[in-house]
């Protein structure tokens, strides 16, 4: 009886987020209209969630026999994973509502989504991580399929689900042969039994489609083959939370299990998820260039700087293991910000996302328009933003580890990157609007997300080193 | 008792052809039943390990895994359904409106 | 031990090429004269109307796959009742909220209709 109840108080934020779902799910089976309800408990989950999140955060351990990390980093990613639906419900609310979508259930999905997030980021047995992956990835096909009228969204879930489940069989066959070098799914056991340098063939062919299923989720060349479809054809708002709180919860795992427990073992494949990190940022920010469509392009860059966020987890410590961490909430705040005047933007056919349409948005709309110039420059990486210190603080640790190399290969495509990001910038102010181009109303919610990323983007900027050493202090 | 190696070895066969199907298959369906054989070849896998090193827990592993594969399935055919009320197919090549 | 199934793969192999060589002996031997009526598939009844890859009604599926999910759990509670004394308190918690959770599922079921025939 005392065992249950420390492993509940321990995984308390998990449980918040569980019990939130639930309810959610119940209140909206009873009354079909209850979107408005649904809404105000989710926000009040995550609120709950978050308090006992950072009431957790200084006690780090294990619970339900060491299956589950809690507390200290879990904390840090279970924090960015709030941080990112909370703002994605926000647009979600005035998105789908345009669309005619189904909110409750979206927001029930969301909440499902983020309990699998957790354990799949702060799982310490691989069975915890792979059950979290999957409830996480079950919602997340749903969710992508949500509009299914829309045949792009259909399309979206089906490439989703087969490539996911796919890139799933290749995680599930990894852990497998852990477990028989092993002898056991524990990651901490794992870490403990292989402490020399000579690794097994089981082993490392283990380890080897273990980096394979989270190359997949974390969206890394040449992994990566779903990313611009499904962030194109989702809707607008299940984009935002992709983007945000799976990219979280991908790299929460990578870091995890590869760089905080497999640590004796990671330096084996630091190179090749170096490797990994240099093609997605070459391919990521070209293949950027040419498109017409900024969900598209944004998706691609989103390879890109996935490609960044992997030079910090191939160092293998905790200073990168922090400025991952530092990078996410970086990128979470600017890509809602993004994505939020996206959907702003958007009309009811989920029309309206070709750059071209963003033509005169400087003049027709000063706010958006300045604040979609903001998020832009915090992407690129320019000071004082936060989307700059992020990559310094990653190049920082890498040309600390060694990895000079990777670090320059950083810097020319982050100059490449300039170009397409620039280009939508032009053309919201140098560009004459079209005859008879709709302004864009952004609802409230929206705005009210658009504005908070914003001063959260600003605020990282003016107090990098803070915030770091925070991030740093709980891994 | 055959050796551990024979099991690893066909249940390595069987992974195989799964990801050979998912590769070459436009059905589908065919390619989600592709995908059910990889997982069963690693549900022969941990089997495999649980009987060889006298350990339970890769059997309970194949119970988790079956019930996932079970809710991936149900997730699975909804969206093959949701799309073919739109497009009356099921063949990927039929399925690009967004490029691949 | 093996050795115990030759046999049995003997008949396999057996029955196979029996029911091969029949097959293949019928076509050649026997007298092929189509015509028309011949071909239908009942030569004296009712027209078949529509084809026979029938498609089943989608609401088929939709119970089949609420079956596969509410059936498939069974796999979890068998080793608990197994290991029931072992686990005491802290399994059957587990289990009640287990359970509570899939209840929860099938309340929303119910109360979306979607076990409801027409």
């Amino acid at each position: 009886m005392h065992d249950i109840l420390n492993d509940t108080i321990a995984s308390a934020p998990l449980w918040a987020i569980v019990v939130t779902g639930v309810a959610t799910l119940l209140v909206h089976a009873w009354d079909e209209k209850s979107d408005k309800p649904v809404f105000w408990i989710a926000l009040a989950g995550i609120g709950v969630s978050a308090v006992l999140t950072i009431w957790r955060a200084p006690v780090a351990g294990t619970a339900y026999s060491g299956m589950l990390k809690t507390g200290g980093a879990a904390s840090a990613w279970t924090l960015l994973f709030l941080v990112a639906t909370l703002l994605t419900l926000f647009i979600a609310w005035d998105s789908l509502g345009k669309a005619a979508a189904p909110r409750g259930e979206f927001t029930i999905l969301v909440l499902f989504a983020v309990a699998g997030m957790i354990p799949f980021s702060a799982g310490n047995d691989l069975l915890a991580v792979f059950i979290g992956l999957e409830i996480l990835s079950v919602s997340l096909y749903t969710l992508v399929g949500l509009t299914r009228r829309r045949f792009a969204s259909n399309e979206a879930a089906l490439k989703y689900f087969l490539l996911g489940a796919f890139a799933g069989g290749f995680f599930l066959y990894g852990i497998a042969f852990l477990y028989g070098a092993a002898q056991t799914t524990n990651i901490e056991d794992i870490a403990r039994r292989f402490a020399q340098s000579n690794f097994p063939v089981l082993f490392l062919t283990g380890s080897a489609l273990l980096l394979v299923g989270l190359a997949f989720k974390t969206g890394a060349v040449p992994f990566h083959m779903w990313v611009p479809d499904v962030y194109q054809g989702a809707p607008t708002a299940v984009t935002t939370f992709l983007i945000t709180g799976g990219k979280a919860a991908a790299f929460g795992a990578f870091v995890t299990v590869f760089t905080m427990t497999l640590g004796h073992a990671s330096a084996r494949f630091a190179v090749v998820i170096g490797v990994l990190a240099l093609c997605s940022m070459v391919f990521g920010n070209i293949a950027a260039i040419p498109q017409t469509d900024i969900k598209r392009m944004l998706a691609y860059s989103s390879i890109g700087h996935a490609g960044y966020m992997l030079i910090g987890v191939q160092t293998a410590s905790v200073e990168g293991a922090g400025g991952v961490a530092f990078y996410l909430l970086s990128y979470i705040l600017t890509s809602t910000g993004a994505f939020g005047v996206v959907a702003a933007m958007e009309n009811e056919q989920g029309e309206g996302t070709r750059i071209e349409d963003f033509a005169g948005l400087g003049y027709t709309k000063p706010l958006l328009g300045a604040l979609l110039s903001l998020f832009l420059f915090s992407l690129i990486g320019i000071p004082p933003f936060s989307g700059f210190f992020a990559k310094y603080y990653i190049f920082l640790t890498a040309i600390e580890h060694g990895d000079l190399w990777l670090v320059l290969i950083g810097v020319a495509t982050s100059v490449v990157s300039l170009y397409f990001y620039l280009r939508v910038m032009v053309v919201m102010f140098f560009r004459q609007p079209g005859e008879n181009q709709p302004v864009p109303e952004a609802g409230a919610w929206t705005m009210i997300a658009v504005v908070l990323s914003a001063a959260g983007v600003i605020a990282l900027g003016l107090f990098p080193g803070t915030v770091l050493d925070l991030i740093t202090s709980v891994f | 008792m055959p050796s551990l190696t024979w099991y690893l070895t066909l249940s390595a066969v069987l992974f195989t052809t799964g990801v050979v199907g998912v590769l070459t298959r436009r059905n589908a369906l065919i390619i989600f039943m592709s995908i059910e054989l990889m997982l069963n070849a690693v549900n022969l896998t941990f089997i495999a390990f649980s009987a060889f090193l006298g350990d339970g827990r890769g059997q309970i592993v194949v119970f988790f895994v079956m019930a996932v594969a079970a809710a991936e399935a149900a997730v699975g055919l909804a969206i093959v359904i949701a799309l073919f009320r739109n497009r009356r197919t099921v063949d990927i090549n039929d399925v690009n409106v967004l490029k691949w | 031990m093996p050795e115990e199934y030759i046999p049995i793969v003997l008949i396999l192999l057996c029955a196979l090429a029996f029911g091969m060589v029949a097959v293949w002996l019928s076509r050649i031997l026997g007298p092929r004269r189509d015509y028309p009526e011949k071909l239908t598939t009942y030569e004296s009844g009712v027209e078949p109307v529509r084809t026979a890859h029938e498609r089943f009604s989608v609401k088929y599926y939709m119970v089949a796959v609420l079956f596969i999910l509410f059936d498939i759990e069974v796999v979890f509670i068998y080793p608990w009742a197994v290991r029931y004394r072992a686990l005491g308190w802290y399994g059957l918690i587990e289990m009640v909220v287990f359970i509570g959770i899939l209840l929860a599922g099938y309340i929303y079921i119910l109360k979306k209709e979607a076990l409801k025939w027409d």
